[in-house]
């Protein structure tokens, strides 16, 4: 019954958003790191994971979104999170991980703020 | 709290297996519906259900390779609470020795995991966790709301 995670990424001129459909767990949360951290070695130092096609994550799969907070935190950068279900969004806070990474309701709301923050790679 | 009654019970007995969890939030899921819960408090509780069946495929070692789960509806002349159990018999573990994580110490430290108790707690109304030696058993409830 192992549900797949899609990945999608849109490259915009100073970020890059992920954007994830299905269940993040182990697999799936190793899989939004690769994505990742490849970005991070096209010089993104900003990333939006827009969460819009995740309606249910587990603690192992945020487990490895901290590793690429941390990374982020290593190289000055941002990682931040957009359109969470509202479980999702309690389940960060209740971590403590909204405190390391941005929460924005929506993506243009995300981008308009983060692309200020951004550099272009 | 007065003692209820049980209006409605399920039991589920899942192999521990990969992506296993997925189908005691379902179940978690009809039962929350059926007592006319609302919608973010039925997501809360489905992810607290895959949390404590996740801490059982990972941590439990269970020499029957099972999780066992019993959704319970509890009430008088309505549907007041809903109490799931999550039963494994595996090695145990201590729970005053867990040490609550925080996002502080989980940056620097190598193992980022440990996350699930804190989350069911937070998700629930209420967790109990039992264990010994011949299993752990988590009994989580919360209000219709």
């Amino acid at each position: 019954m192992t549900e797949s995670l899609k990945l999608t990424v849109d490259r915009r001129d100073a970020l890059a958003v992920i954007h994830t459909e299905g269940y993040i767990n182990n697999q799936s949360g190793e899989e939004i790191a690769r994505v990742a951290y490849l970005l991070i070695e096209e010089r993104f130092t900003t990333l939006l994971l827009n969460l819009t096609g995740t309606k249910i994550v587990n603690s192992i799969g945020i487990s490895i979104l901290i590793e690429i907070i941390e990374k982020m935190l290593e190289i000055d950068g941002k990682l931040a999170f957009c359109c969470l279900t509202p479980t999702i969004e309690k389940t960060f806070h209740i971590m403590g991980l909204a405190q390391y990474a941005a929460i924005y309701p929506d993506e243009p709301s995300a981008l308009a703020d983060l692309s200020g923050l951004a550099a272009a790679p | 709290m007065a003692e209820q009654a049980i209006l409605r019970e399920v039991t589920l007995t899942l192999p521990l297996a990969p992506d296993m969890e997925l189908a005691a939030g379902k179940t978690a899921t009809a039962m929350a519906e059926l007592m006319s819960m609302g919608a973010d408090r039925i997501d809360e509780v489905r992810m607290a259900v895959v949390e404590a069946c996740i801490n059982a495929i990972e941590h439990s070692h269970s020499p029957d390779q099972k999780v066992e789960l019993t959704f319970e509806v509890l009430g008088g002349r309505e549907p007041e609470i809903l109490r799931i159990t999550v039963r494994d018999a595996g090695v145990g573990f201590s729970p005053g020795d867990v040490q609550e994580p925080t996002m502080e110490d989980k940056l620097k430290a190598r193992r980022k995991r440990g996350w699930g108790l804190k989350i069911m707690k937070g998700l629930m109304d209420d967790v109990e966790i039992r264990s010994g030696s011949n299993g752990t058993m988590i009994v989580m409830t919360k209000a219709r709301g």
